[in-house]
C-alpha cells in the first residue's frame, strides 16, 4: 500500500535478496512540522545506498529514525527481516548498526587508537585486567594500527598521534575505522565530505569503496552529487517526507535525479 | 595504494616540525608534564643560588610539609578541571568534613568511626555537586560557587566557629602529623598517604577505562556521550572523588595543626588547589593534563612561599610571583594547544 511508485524498476530490489537494514511507513511529527510522512527504506547487503533529498525533505530524520537518535511516531524498522526499535544509539550500536556522525564525534586531544576503542576498551588479561581493570594499550594500538591500514588510512608510526593533530579527512578516517571496526553490520556516514577537500574527500571516498569491498553495507547521506554518482549502487530519493524513487547512477543521470528530488520531474 | 599515498601524506603531514621553536612546542604538546617539571627545577635551582638556607634537606621536608594538604585537594581538583570544569567548593568540603572528624571524636566517638564519618560527609558534599551538575546541567562554576558558601555556612554553624583542641581528640585523626626519620629529614605520613593518593590516580587515570572516560568526557562531552560513554556519570564519579579527596585533605591537616580549626574555610585553599592545577599544565578547558602535574604545581607554590622570604624579598612579592606563574601557565597551554590549528 505504501510502496512508492517507483521511476524505475532498475532501483528494486533484485528478487530473493533479503534487506539488511529496511523501514516502511515511518512517520516523524514535530508539532506541526511533518517531517516523515510513510518513508520506507531498504538497504540492501553489501551495497553502498546514497540517500539525497532537498533541505527539509526528511533525511536526516528518516536516519536518525535508523540509527536510534530518534523514534519514529509511527512505522517499522527492520534489521534483517527482525522488527527493531532502537531507543538510543547504543541500542542502535549493539546491533550492529553504526553511525558516523557529521561531526565526527571524536575526541581531539586523545589519539587514534583511544578514539577507536573509546567507550570499548580492552582490559589486560589474568589478574591485572580484572583486579586492577589494567587496559591493554598494546592490544588497542595493533589493532587500530591494523584496522586503519586495512583502510589503507594510516601509517603504523601514527597510531598514538593526537586526532586534533590530523588533517580532516584523516580524523573522518578514524570516524570511519570506529564504525567499521567492531563486527558491525551497517554504517551510516552523514555527509563524510561536506567540510573536505578535494584529495581528502578522495580519501574517504575510497575508504568507503573499501567497506564495501569487505562486504558491509554503507548509508551515504550526502549533498555532493558527483560523491553520490561515483560510489552508489543505488540512490534513494527522499522528497516531502518520503521515498519517491530508487534509482542507479546507470538509469539516471545526477540532473535528473535533482530533478525527483526537487519535483521538478514527475515521479 | 591508497596506503603508499596515506603513508606520503602522513609524513608530510606530521615529519618532524624543522624550527626548534615548534620542536619545544611538539614536545610540551606530547608530554604534559615536562614544562611544569621545569619550571620546578628552574625555581629550586635559582632559590638555591640566592639563598644559602633554601637547599637544604630541613626546608625541603617543611616545604612537602606547607605543600600536602594543596596537593590533596589538588588531586580532586585535577579530577575536576580535567572534565572542563572548576570546583570553588574545596576548602569548604574539605573544612566541614575535618570538623566533623574532630568534633565527633571530641565528643566521644571512636576516632576511626569519626574518620569514616568525616569521609562519608566530603562524599555528599560532592555528591550534592556532581548531582546539580549532571542533573540540571549547570555549570560547574556556578554550583560550586554555591556550594562554596552553603558549606561554609554549615560549617561555621556547626563547628560554632570554635577550635577543636588536639589534646581532645583521637590520636587515630592526628596520626598524619606523626613523622618517620629519613636521615636528618623528617617526614610525616600526611605527605606519604598524598604521594601514595597521587600515584593511585595517576594509575587510576591513565590505566584504567575511568581514566580513558575522563578524558574523553572534559575533551569532547557530546563526542564521549556518541561513543557510548555515559558521561553523567562519569562526571558524578569524579564530583565524588573531589568530595573524598577534599575529606582526606582535612584529615591531613587535622594532623598538621594537631587539631581542628574552623577558620580554614577562610584560607586560601580554594584558589591555591587550581593554581596547582593550572601551574601543573592542566588545561581549563578539559580532557588535558597529567595529574603528576598537580603535585609539581602543589610543589612549586612551595617553593616559591618558602624561597622568595629566604631569598630576603618581601611578603608581598610572594602573591605576585604566583600571579606571574599563572599567567605564564596559561599562556604556555594557549601556545601548545595551537599545534592542533
Amino acid at each position: 500500500m505504501n510502496t512508492p511508485t517507483q521511476a524505475s524498476t532498475a532501483g528494486d530490489p533484485p528478487a530473493g535478496r533479503r534487506p539488511i537494514l529496511s523501514a516502511r511507513n515511518l512517520v516523524r511529527r514535530f508539532g506541526r512540522v511533518v517531517a516523515l510522512n510513510g518513508a520506507d527504506f531498504d538497504l540492501e547487503p553489501g551495497e553502498i545506498l546514497a540517500v539525497i533529498g532537498d533541505n527539509g525533505a526528511g533525511k536526516s530524520s528518516l536516519i536518525k529514525c535508523l540509527s536510534g537518535a530518534d523514534l519514529a511516531d509511527e512505522g517499522e524498522v527492520f534489521l534483517d527481516g527482525e522488527p527493531v526499535r532502537f531507543r538510543s544509539t547504543l541500542e542502535a550500536r549493539a546491533a550492529g548498526v553504526e553511525t558516523v556522525y557529521q561531526n565526527l564525534a571524536v575526541c581531539p586531544a586523545m589519539d587514534i587508537s583511544d578514539n577507536l576503542f573509546l567507550g570499548r576498551e580492552m582490559r589486560k588479561p589474568g589478574l591485572a585486567g580484572r583486579v586492577f581493570r589494567k587496559l591493554d594499550y598494546a592490544a588497542m594500538r595493533a589493532m587500530s594500527r591494523a584496522r586503519m591500514s586495512e583502510l589503507g588510512l594510516m601509517t603504523i608510526q601514527t597510531i598514538t598521534q593526537p586526532v586534533e593533530t590530523l588533517s580532516g579527512g584523516q580524523r573522518q578516517g578514524v570516524a570511519v575505522a570506529r564504525a567499521a571496526a567492531f563486527g558491525s553490520r551497517v554504517v551510516i556516514l552523514d555527509e563524510p565530505t561536506a567540510a573536505l577537500g578535494v584529495k581528502e574527500s578522495r580519501r574517504v571516498l575510497d575508504t568507503i569503496l573499501e567497506l564495501r569491498q569487505r562486504g558491509l553495507p554503507v548509508i551515504l547521506i550526502s549533498h555532493n552529487m558527483p560523491h553520490v554518482f561515483e560510489v552508489a549502487d543505488r540512490i534513494h530519493i527522499q522528497r516531502l517526507g518520503r521515498r519517491v524513487a530508487v534509482v542507479t547512477p546507470q538509469t539516471h543521470t545526477p540532473n535528473e535525479a535533482v530533478a525527483i528530488m526537487t519535483g521538478a520531474a514527475p515521479v | 595504494m591508497a596506503a603508499a599515498t596515506a603513508a606520503a601524506d602522513a609524513h608530510a603531514d606530521f615529519g618532524m616540525p624543522e624550527r626548534l621553536v615548534d620542536r619545544v612546542r611538539a614536545q610540551l604538546h606530547a608530554r604534559a608534564v615536562l614544562g611544569p617539571l621545569s619550571v620546578l627545577v628552574l625555581s629550586i635551582v635559582v632559590f638555591a643560588v640566592v639563598s644559602d638556607h633554601f637547599f637544604a634537606f630541613n626546608n625541603f621536608s617543611l616545604i612537602l610539609q606547607q605543600s600536602m594538604v594543596v596537593a590533596t585537594i589538588g588531586i580532586g581538583q585535577t579530577l575536576v578541571v580535567l572534565t572542563s570544569g572548576v570546583d570553588l567548593a574545596v576548602g569548604s568540603t574539605m573544612t566541614i568534613s575535618m570538623m566533623a572528624m574532630a568534633k565527633l571524636s571530641a565528643g566521644g566517638t571512636n576516632g576511626v568511626l569519626a574518620l569514616l564519618i568525616g569521609f562519608v560527609v566530603g562524599l555528599v558534599c560532592g555528591a550534592l555537586i556532581g548531582f546539580f551538575v549532571t542533573r540540571f546541567r549547570l555549570q560547574p562554576f556556578i554550583v560550586t560557587l554555591a556550594a562554596l558558601y552553603v558549606y561554609k555556612a554549615l560549617e561555621l554553624w556547626y563547628s560554632r566557629s570554635a577550635n577543636v583542641r588536639g589534646t581532645d581528640i583521637s590520636p587515630v585523626l592526628k596520626w598524619t602529623g606523626n613523622t618517620i626519620h629519613l636521615g636528618t629529614t623528617q617526614i610525616p605520613y600526611g605527605a606519604i598517604i598524598m604521594l601514595a593518593a597521587f600515584a593511585a590516580m595517576a594509575y587510576a587515570l591513565r590505566q584504567t577505562a575511568w581514566g580513558r572516560h575522563v578524558y574523553a568526557t572534559g575533551d569532547d562531552r557530546e563526542s564521549a556521550r556518541l561513543a557510548g560513554i555515559r558521561t553523567n556519570r562519569v562526571l558524578l564519579s569524579v564530583y565524588l572523588l573531589c568530595g573524598l579527596f577534599c575529606a582526606l585533605a582535612g584529615w591531613i591537616l587535622i594532623g598538621r595543626n594537631q587539631g581542628g580549626d574552623p577558620q580554614a574555610v577562610t584560607k586560601d585553599y580554594n584558589l591555591d588547589s587550581i593554581v596547582a592545577v593550572v601551574i601543573g599544565g592542566t588545561s581549563l578547558f578539559g580532557g588535558r593534563g597529567r595529574i603528576l602535574g598537580t603535585l609539581i604545581g602543589a610543589l612549586t607554590i612551595g617553593v616559591f612561599r618558602s624561597g622568595l622570604p629566604l631569598a630576603g624579598v618581601s611578603d608581598i612579592w610572594k602573591d605576585f610571583a604566583i600571579g606571574v606563574l599563572i599567567l605564564a601557565a596559561v599562556l604556555i597551554d594557549q601556545w601548545v594547544r595551537k599545534v592542533a590549528r
